[in-house]
């Protein structure tokens, strides 16, 4: 199957470069040698400034996944333009690939490699032993005792969600709002129970009841599991949906489309994707954090044997600034609790445990 | 002119130019793309050939496609298309995991228990789809994809379970470490070992760096015993006439419904067999939720093909695609290049071998080409 | 031979190259206009090549066609039509829910003002056609529901309908009774007699010398001679069809039939439609006898021999061979109780084509002690005994034992058939169709096989549908109709007619419905 969509891919692309390319060989030609050119010219101004190099090994989701994988990569190249530093990825199509992408990454000769979500956390251990002057860090996962050239990554994503739950339960008519999660886990329950606390704060502010109908899709890239469930939850009376799911998601905000409803966005401003339905989005900016932490690197500031801890006031999460479909006073509130939260007048809770405590402490 | 044609209409010339076809078109996507093709093959074959390391990785990297590619290629030559080698697959390591992380036994016991148990596990899905074929004449092609997904669920829902469920990740707990079918696991990171190898710089690298694992000799030993088994057994004999012609293997009083059954317990023994080996010889040792196939049985598909069925040939073809994928992976970091150019090149390389009538039929054309001239 | 316009077809010097082999090389026709015209040839001497270039199926690689004297290049069938050429395929190309009238003018279709199908005016014009020739079909019945005979008449009104002139006519008696293949003589004749030419394709050589005036002989794609028909005899047309002298008729002794050995009693079968094929079935083979079957394709044959062979299910009866129930076992029951059987399809029941000619030699003997060695084959033996009965059957090429059997030519192949099954010694040898698609000198040879194993006294039951065979081979000669045994003679107490009719469902000792 992936073969064929490879196939497919490779058609579009060389439709659209006989397009571009004056459909001319010659032309194509020239267009290639400057490019090489460029490419070269580039190099060798890189080199001048620093070469310092910094790879990426994605999980099995690839590189192309419209989530976490993809903002990583969008942050590298980032970090790219800004240093000049030399960066590149790896996409890992198996389990089994983690420990051999990683391994030539070291080869390469990457001064700082990172790995892609929890999934990579023993692969990236055992490579980090292997290769003691190598430094790897890693995308939402924190060890116990991390090792002296590891470096976890880890965000709040449970104050986003907190103020998008928040903003959901101002906005709700229905006094029902859903929860769509992928698969239940840490990184998920973060998503939920936040929100939830969120809907139980503006619950309580507002003097009335909101229920959230909470559901997993069990798979990050089942879109149309996603579609059904949303779909579902639209026609039991929820108005709002948010959802934590990967690719998930998008079937989530394909069914706010359909029932003209409105729907949660998550990890980037997901509003492009339906400008008519998305409310507002829990950012999580995975692209931001692998920017700083990869400056640290390159400044050589010791970066491993901890875990960076980001949130709202490291401005790695958020929410966007554009608000269309709530009012002014909902945004502004939701901004007012964002500063109580960074104050840490208020702590959104991370699970259920928590989340059982924040309730009680409502009432 | 009468050699040139003779040479043709060898299968394995015919392979040879199928892949030389899949090399030049992906040569031509890298350059449209923007990439050097010809950086992009060094890359490609450093990455594959240039370190010990690399080399064990790809043999790492083919042996469960050699086994899966084995299945398919096996049932092929009994009639029987099995696009379930996948499921079939996962079967066979929810099996090796369901064992290997309960029982912890000593090695001797526990890698032939684990083992058993994965190979088990592919049976079971095999022989479902013979079963259903022999009974109701229901096509393997539908059961088998059916099944595909079943086991795919089936594994998350194993994963999920809570007696499997490792807290706080997307996996199970991995099996038990008496289950390993590495090479001297334990020894090999000791100081002894370490001591013991370092002297020799080639398995220094490949011991400690890769998980040099038991594997390809039992890739190979199935090659061979598959190859016995079709071709010297009575039992071979009898499926391979029903594979070839049902009607006249069932008139000469074989029977065929017992034949389908056996052919697809084999088959899915052999991709049960490489499900559990990848689950005791490669990190990480368990298995993970997935979000879609890892493609090991679709992967022995293009094995197979390139092979022409042949199982010795799934050795050489497995070699060759695990070193594609392998070395596709270095291509991506030194040149950017996307890897679904090297999925191009060897989508290009299976449909050509899939073409590789029109080889001997160039061949033929040749040959009447000579007449005309002889005229 | 000069072009003229005397002649309704001429073709010159026709060359056909398929890859290296020459399937016609420089063959000439020279068909009278209002003549019928055979053309004889064994199987693969190039015939229906011959013809399918006549009908620009196929391009010849060399060679000039003439209409009427004029030349012409026939590039694909709808060219041919326009030229008047007709031509009626051995299968029939009918769609069987269609009445006659629609399947004849389907991809002719007259249309009224407005598009509407005119199927009243194109019922009148079949009607005309078929009141000027005797054809007799009705033009409203459906396909399905009308005999084998009829509906090759349908495929003539099909290409007159079209304004045929020439019709080619391709093994038309190969699915016919006797009676019918008089009937379609008388209607090439009317057909004649109204100036058209007829180019009939056939190996049988008595049809010839009833229907046709001029026959050409092609053989090994190589143009042997053109003869007035009524001047020379059978014997003479088969020397030339095979290049050296035959033997028609079948050299035997008359049978010393011994006890029974194989025994069908009230035997009842249903076809894959959950339909009764056989009906009722009763019949005994003697040790030392040949029993031939004789009867249209159809009539329960194919069920017959399934039956026998436990493909398929009997419904009720029984069938015995030495005194044991076999009926409703498995396939190698049967052969375990010495029964061997020559299929009528030896493509698809007879043989494994890709494998070796020695592999197929022992498909029904892998599983002895004989030919295995703890649970692998014994290929040296497998070897040693196919060389041996490749030399004793004389089977081509020599030494052709560990190539696929694919690559042997079908008369060879059918021997491959015949010694596999003949070298199992069985009690009971059963032939189906045994010469169906040879050629004389291979039909020569299977039948004497048959005799020779007949009088080492196995007990053979031979079922075809080609009635002289039946009729020469045999001892005991049941004729099969609907089903069931209608009828049994010893050789010798009853001719082709009798015979045919009760094929055709007549009753016996009726004449009257006789048709001449």
């Amino acid at each position: 199957m992936k073969k064929i969509v490879a196939l497919l891919l490779a058609s579009v692309m060389a439709v659209s470069a006989t397009a571009c390319s004056n459909s001319s060989t010659t032309s194509s030609a020239a267009s290639q040698a400057t490019s090489a050119a460029e490419s070269q010219a580039e190099a060798s101004s890189t080199a001048a400034k620093t070469d310092f190099k910094v790879a990426m090994v994605t999980d099995t989701g690839g590189v192309n996944d419209q989530s976490f994988n993809q903002s990583s990569w969008e942050g590298l190249q980032q970090f790219e333009k800004d240093t000049g530093a030399k960066v590149s990825y790896t996409e890992s199509k198996q389990e089994s690939d983690y420990a051999t992408n990683l391994d030539k990454a070291a080869d390469d000769g990457n001064k700082l490699i990172w790995g892609i979500g929890f999934a990579m956390a023993d692969a990236i251990t055992n490579a980090a032993k292997a290769n003691p002057d190598i430094n790897y860090a890693i995308i939402d996962n924190s060890y116990e005792n991390t090792p002296s050239n590891v470096t976890g990554v880890v965000f709040r994503a449970q104050e986003p969600s907190f103020l998008v739950g928040y903003i959901a339960g101002k906005t709700t008519k229905t006094n029902k709002v859903g929860f769509v999660g992928g698969i239940k886990g840490v990184v998920i329950d973060q998503f939920e129970f936040g929100y939830r606390a969120g809907v139980a704060y503006a619950a309580k502010e507002l003097g009335k009841t909101i229920t959230v109908d909470s559901q997993y899709a069990e798979s990050f890239s089942d879109s149309a599991k996603g579609k059904a469930i949303a779909s579902k939850m639209y026609s039991n009376g929820c108005d709002i949906v948010f959802h934590a799911a990967g690719n998930v998601g998008v079937g989530v905000i394909e069914a706010a489309k359909e029932a003209k409803k409105l729907v949660i966005g998550v990890d980037k401003d997901q509003s492009y994707l339906a400008p008519e339905n998305v409310l507002t989005s829990a950012m999580k900016l995975v692209n931001k954090a692998i920017e700083l932490v990869s400056k640290d690197a390159l400044e050589g500031k010791q970066i491993g044997g901890k875990t960076y801890d980001y949130g709202l006031t490291e401005d790695a999460v958020g929410i966007p600034e554009k608000h269309d479909l709530m009012s002014d006073e909902t945004y502004n509130a939701a901004i007012a609790l964002e500063q109580k939260i960074k104050d840490k007048t208020i702590t959104p809770p991370a699970n259920e445990q928590d989340f059982k405590t924040f309730e009680a402490s409502l009432k | 002119m009468k050699m040139l044609s003779k040479i043709l209409k060898k299968q394995i010339t015919s392979t040879i130019i199928a892949l030389l076809f899949g090399f030049l078109v992906a040569a031509i996507v890298l350059a449209i793309a923007g990439y050097n093709p010809g950086q992009a093959f060094g890359a490609l074959f450093k990455g594959m050939l240039s370190k010990p390391k690399y080399i064990s990785n790809v043999i790492i990297k083919a042996t469960p496609i050699i086994l899966t590619g084995l299945s398919v290629a096996f049932a092929f030559k009994t009639g029987l298309f099995n696009i379930g080698a996948e499921g079939q697959y996962v079967a066979g390591s929810i099996a090796a995991v369901l064992v290997g992380v309960k029982l912890n036994l000593p090695a001797v016991i526990q890698v032939p228990l684990v083992v058993l148990a994965g190979v088990l596990g592919g049976m079971v899905f095999g022989s479902v789809v013979g079963f259903l074929k022999a009974k109701f004449g229901i096509h393997e092609v539908i059961t088998s994809i059916m099944l595909n997904w079943i086991s795919l669920y089936l594994s998350n829902f194993i994963v999920s379970s809570q007696a499997y469920h490792l807290p706080n990740s997307t996996s199970t707990y991995p099996v038990n470490e008496s289950s390993y079918t590495m090479i001297l696991p334990k020894w090999k990171t000791s100081d002894a070992g370490m001591a013991a190898l370092k002297p020799n710089k080639w398995l220094y690298e490949m011991m400690l760096k890769t998980d040099v694992n038991v594997g390809i000799v039992i890739a190979i030993l199935m090659a061979v015993v598959i190859w016995v088994l079709l071709y010297r057994s009575n039992k071979g004999y009898e499926l391979r006439a029903v594979g070839f012609n049902r009607d006249a293997a069932e008139f000469a009083g074989i029977n065929v419904n017992r034949n389908i059954v056996q052919a697809m317990l084999i088959a899915g023994a052999l991709s049960g067999l490489a499900g559990a080996l990848s689950i005791t010889g490669i990190a990480p040792h368990k298995i993970s939720t997935l979000a879609a196939f890892e493609n090991y049985g679709f992967n022995g598909l293009s094995v197979a093909m390139i092979a022409g069925s042949s199982p010795i040939g799934c050795v050489f073809a497995g070699l060759l695609f695990g070193g594609l994928l392998y070395g596709g992976q270095s291509v991506q970091q030194e040149v950017g290049a996307p890897t679904e150019i090297i999925n191009i090149m060897i989508g290009t390389i299976v449909f050509f071998v899939a073409l590789t009538k029109v080889v001997p039929a160039l061949a033929e054309r040749l040959e009447k080409r000579g007449v005309g001239h002889a005229q | 031979m000069e072009v003229s316009k005397e002649y309704a077809v001429q073709m010159h010097g026709i060359t056909k190259l398929f890859g290296t082999f020459r399937a016609l090389d420089n063959v000439n026709l020279d068909v009278k206009k209002g003549s019928i015209h055979a053309i004889l040839g064994e199987n693969g001497a190039g015939k229906s090549t011959l013809m399918n270039v006549l009908y620009g199926l196929y391009q010849a690689d060399a060679g000039e066609i003439y209409l009427n004297g004029e030349k012409v290049v026939i590039k694909n069938p709808n060219v041919a039509i326009e030229h008047g050429i007709g031509m009626v395929h051995q299968h029939f190309m009918l769609v069987d829910n269609f009445t006659v009238t629609q399947n004849i003018i389907l991809g002719t279709e007259v249309t009224s003002r407005f598009g509407v199908l005119d199927m009243k005016k194109a019922r009148e014009e079949i009607l005309n056609i078929v009141k000027k020739y005797g054809l007799e079909v009705d033009p409203d019945a459906k396909i399905e529901d009308i005999s084998v005979g009829m509906q090759q008449r349908v495929e003539i009104l099909k290409a007159l309908y079209r304004g045929a002139e020439i019709l080619i006519l391709d093994e038309p008696t190969a699915v016919l009774t006797p009676q019918e293949i008089e009937e379609l003589i008388s209607i090439m004749h009317s057909l004649i007699e109204d100036g058209k030419t007829i180019i009939i394709i056939t190996h049988k050589l008595k049809e010839i010398k009833a229907s046709s005036d001029v026959c050409t002989i092609i053989r090994r794609g190589q143009y042997i001679d053109t003869v007035p028909v009524a001047d020379v005899d059978e014997e003479e047309l088969a020397t030339k069809m095979v290049g050296h002298a035959v033997k028609l008729v079948v050299d035997k002794t008359p049978a010393k039939p011994g006890d029974v050995v194989f025994e069908i009693d009230h035997l009842t079968v249903k076809d894959d439609r959950g339909l009764e094929a056989v009906k009722d079935l009763s019949l005994k083979v003697r040790k030392g006898e040949i029993v031939g079957i004789a009867g249209v394709d159809g009539n329960g044959q194919k069920e017959l021999v399934e039956a026998i062979t436990c493909l398929t299910r009997s419904e009720s009866g029984t069938i015995k061979i030495n005194g044991t129930e076999i009926q409703n076992t498995t396939p190698r029951n049967v052969i375990e109780h010495k029964v061997s059987t020559i299929h009528e399809d030896r493509q698809r029941r007879g043989l494994v084509l890709p494998f070796t000619v020695a592999e197929n030699m022992v498909i029904e003997k892998y599983r002895t002690p004989e030919f295995k060695r703890h649970g692998m084959q014994n290929r040296e033996k497998a070897q040693e005994y196919t060389k041996k009965l490749i030399q004793d059957y004389d089977i081509r090429p020599a030494g052709c034992e560990n190539q696929p059997v694919r690559g042997l030519s079908g008369g060879n192949q059918q021997k491959v058939i015949i010694a596999r099954e003949v070298s199992n010694d069985p009690d009971l040898l059963i032939a189906v169709q045994p010469t169906r698609g040879l050629d004389v000198g291979a039909i020569e040879y299977v039948h004497k096989t048959l005799v020779r194993e007949r009088d080492a006294g196995k007990a053979i039951l031979l079922i075809s549908l080609e009635l002289d065979e039946v009729m020469n081979v045999s001892d005991t000669i049941d004729v099969i109709y609907d089903g069931t045994i209608v009828a049994e003679y010893k050789q010798g107490e009853v001719d082709e007619n009798t015979i045919g009719l009760l094929m055709a469902g007549g009753k016996q000792n009726e004449n009257a419905v006789q048709n001449t």
